[in-house]
């Protein structure tokens, strides 16, 4: 086997994984760009995850599994913007609360579905694209919500930097007494940033349930939510930089499931390390680079009544 | 629709506001919490009674609260002091899990040492290491600007995959029938009990711990430009804090005081490490502190309730089978609502006059 054998499927393999961290991240882009911090996307990927588990175990339609996995990220998420945009409590502690009560609320809902199995998406690959070499095995011959996750980023690229309704939102993030001046209703911006962000984030871990791993275990997640925060930084808060950090890290994910399979001498616990060591890398690497200043300007500060 | 209602500023805050909300969001909590058990066809009301009777109805019940709040506190403390300078440490759960690995290390580097010498030793070495741990994202953040909420979160699952290397791997006890778990600590390791109780002596480390921090903010100067550097970054910079100083210093201390909580938990409760001595205090921990306005002494006590919250729900999970994450909801609710509710210490609402 030459490397080019091994390399085409992790690819392809770094692709699966790194879609879920792709929506949340997408979904984390939108939320701040309205100007609201969310650290509660591992809790509500989690709860999306349960959620879509649930719906399309008793359904048998895991479509209507993914779309209730995020409509419930969204509900959970509103739960944040009641706090942050409705009583303007502080959103990082309200985004810690919110991972706290998503963890638990599906380690409670969930902890009799333990092991158990859903119909979930099976791949599906497109005619004609998908016998393109490699490029065919990497990006077509997956299931149909890699798919959808394609259209996401050039979608919010030109909802952000063409529509209205975009330019009104990145107002509102960047300087919400400005837009509040200019006759926006800024708690609405910032609501819709917040459900509409949630919906993805809740939609990645229906992702991670119904088509990652087409069971329930708790904990399922495993950290992805947070990844996504970071990635948001290495984004630069831009739709297309998202898609180039969620697949490493969904590359970097499968590289070491692979390695772990093959029988390596590193001990598990050392291999399972690296994600998330490499987040920090990734993080501190952007973070130097990019010197903080595309963060949209108001992020986390949330606008009290009368003002 | 025009809401009938306007919101006002209030003059003053409210009196008695935080108790108050406090009071009100735990309610509202158990209450949501009676709901979801009535939705699942248990009895709500006997369920909060054994939650409560489980987590202070007997001496035995409230010498395990007390015991749980131990760590709990240590961790907090740690939090609260960071949370101070507005420098937002999520990992005191990696820095407790490094402290119980440092408490190990010195214990089987020089477990012929006398416990008059072996105690003291392994606590400078747990408090070094997770002041190990809480200076990194201090550099990150300081050095290249790196967010230091996620850098510390990070750096829990970090230290939690190195504890599992250890007590899977290296540590391995050799006598453990294949269980993670280290060899038993000698008994010049273990922290004893107090008297004829079951509580151990990191109760008094809380409580001298509690009270250097409570000293140290309201009598040094250092402490008053800790607090005036939270309260407002600008201003800091303005008066020329050593604002950089002030970032090593709250983490050397915050994760030095969660690493204590780690050598507790690995001395006086486990006398080894295993995989369960992480439970999620360094969790818990931001809870309390946040809950308790970042006070030493409201840390304590809200530290009792919530271990209270895990103790009694470790009764409701025996009596009733509700999952361990019972407590876990509560206290994101807790959480929550205090957050929502403290608006109205600030605000009222004021009926809109008609015109």
């Amino acid at each position: 086997m030459t490397w080019w054998d091994m390399l085409v499927p992790l690819l392809a393999a770094a692709v699966q994984s790194g879609t879920p961290i792709l929506f949340a991240t997408l979904g984390e882009i939108f939320t701040e760009r309205a100007g609201v911090l969310n650290l509660g996307v591992e809790g509500v990927m989690l709860m999306g995850a349960l959620a879509g588990f649930l719906t399309s175990k008793w359904t048998g339609s895991p479509a209507l599994g993914f779309a209730v996995g995020g409509l419930s990220g969204a509900g959970l998420s509103g739960l944040h913007g009641l706090v942050c945009i409705g009583f303007s409590g502080n959103q990082v502690v309200s985004g810690l609360a919110l991972t706290i009560l998503g963890t638990g609320l599906a380690d409670y809902l969930g902890t009799p579905f333990i092991g158990q199995g859903a119909p979930g998406f099976d791949p599906v690959p497109v005619p004609g694209l998908s016998e393109i070499p490699a490029v065919g095995s990497i990006f077509f011959r997956h299931d149909p919500l890699v798919y959808v996750s394609y259209a996401i980023p050039p979608l919010m690229w030109l909802f952000f930097r063409n529509t209205r309704w975009g330019l009104r939102l990145r107002a509102v993030g960047e300087y919400p007494h400005a837009a509040a001046a200019a006759g926006l209703n800024v708690s609405a911006f910032r609501w819709a940033g917040v459900l509409v962000g949630g919906f993805l984030c809740g939609a990645g871990g229906a992702y991670l349930s119904l088509a990652y791993t087409h069971l329930w275990t708790s904990g399922l997640s495993a950290g992805r939510g947070w990844i996504a925060v970071a990635l948001v930084i290495f984004a630069f808060w831009h739709p297309g930089r998202a898609v180039v950090g969620a697949y490493f890290f969904g590359g970097v994910m499968a590289f070491q499931f692979r390695l772990q399979a093959t029988g390596t001498h590193i001990p598990s616990s050392l291999l399972l390390m690296l994600p998330y060591a490499l987040t920090i890398l990734v993080l501190v690497f952007s973070s130097w680079r990019g010197r903080g200043d595309q963060a949209p300007a108001f992020l986390g500060v949330s606008v009290p009544p009368g003002e | 629709m025009i809401s009938p209602f306007r919101i006002v500023k209030r003059e003053a805050p409210l009196a008695w506001g935080a108790c108050l909300v406090i009071s009100g969001a735990v309610l509202f909590a158990l209450g949501i919490g009676m709901g979801m058990l009535s939705l699942q066809g248990k009895p709500p009301l006997s369920g909060m009674g054994l939650l409560l009777q489980g987590a202070f109805g007997s001496r035995w019940a409230l010498e395990d609260c007390v015991g749980k709040a131990v760590p709990i506190y240590l961790c907090s403390l740690g939090v609260a002091v960071a949370f101070r300078l507005q420098v937002w440490n999520i990992g005191a759960e990696g820095q407790f899990a490094l402290g119980a690995v440092g408490a190990a290390w010195a214990v089987y580097r020089f477990s012929t040492l006398p416990g008059w010498t072996l105690i003291p030793l392994m606590m400078l070495v747990a408090f070094a290491a997770g002041a190990f741990w809480g200076l990194i994202p201090a550099f990150l953040k300081l050095r290249m600007r790196a967010n230091e909420i996620i850098v510390t979160l990070m750096m829990n699952y970090i230290a939690i995959f190195f504890l599992d290397y250890l007590v899977y791997g290296r540590w391995k006890d050799p006598s453990s029938f294949g269980f993670p778990m280290t060899p038993t600590f000698p008994d010049s390791a273990v922290v004893g009990r107090i008297g004829g109780t079951n509580l151990n002596w990191g109760l008094l480390l809380c409580i001298v711990s509690g009270l250097l921090v409570w000293v140290f903010f309201r009598h040094t100067r250092l402490g008053f430009e800790l607090k005036a550097g939270g309260q407002s970054l600008q201003a800091a910079r303005y008066a020329r804090l050593p604002y950089e100083n002030l970032v090593v210093l709250v983490m050397v201390l915050s994760g030095g005081l969660a690493g204590w909580a780690g050598f507790i938990e690995a001395s006086a409760t486990l006398n080894r490490l295993q995989p369960s001595i992480m439970v999620g205090y360094g969790y818990t921990a931001i809870v309390v502190a946040w809950l308790a306005q970042l006070n030493p002494l409201y840390i304590g006590i809200a530290a009792f309730l919530l271990a209270g919250l895990r103790v009694g729900g470790e009764n409701l999970q025996l009596e009733l089978q509700v999952p361990a994450a019972f407590g876990e909801i509560l206290e994101g609710l807790i959480l929550l609502s205090v957050l929502a509710a403290s608006f109205f210490i600030r605000y009222r609402l004021a009926p809109r006059r008609r015109s």
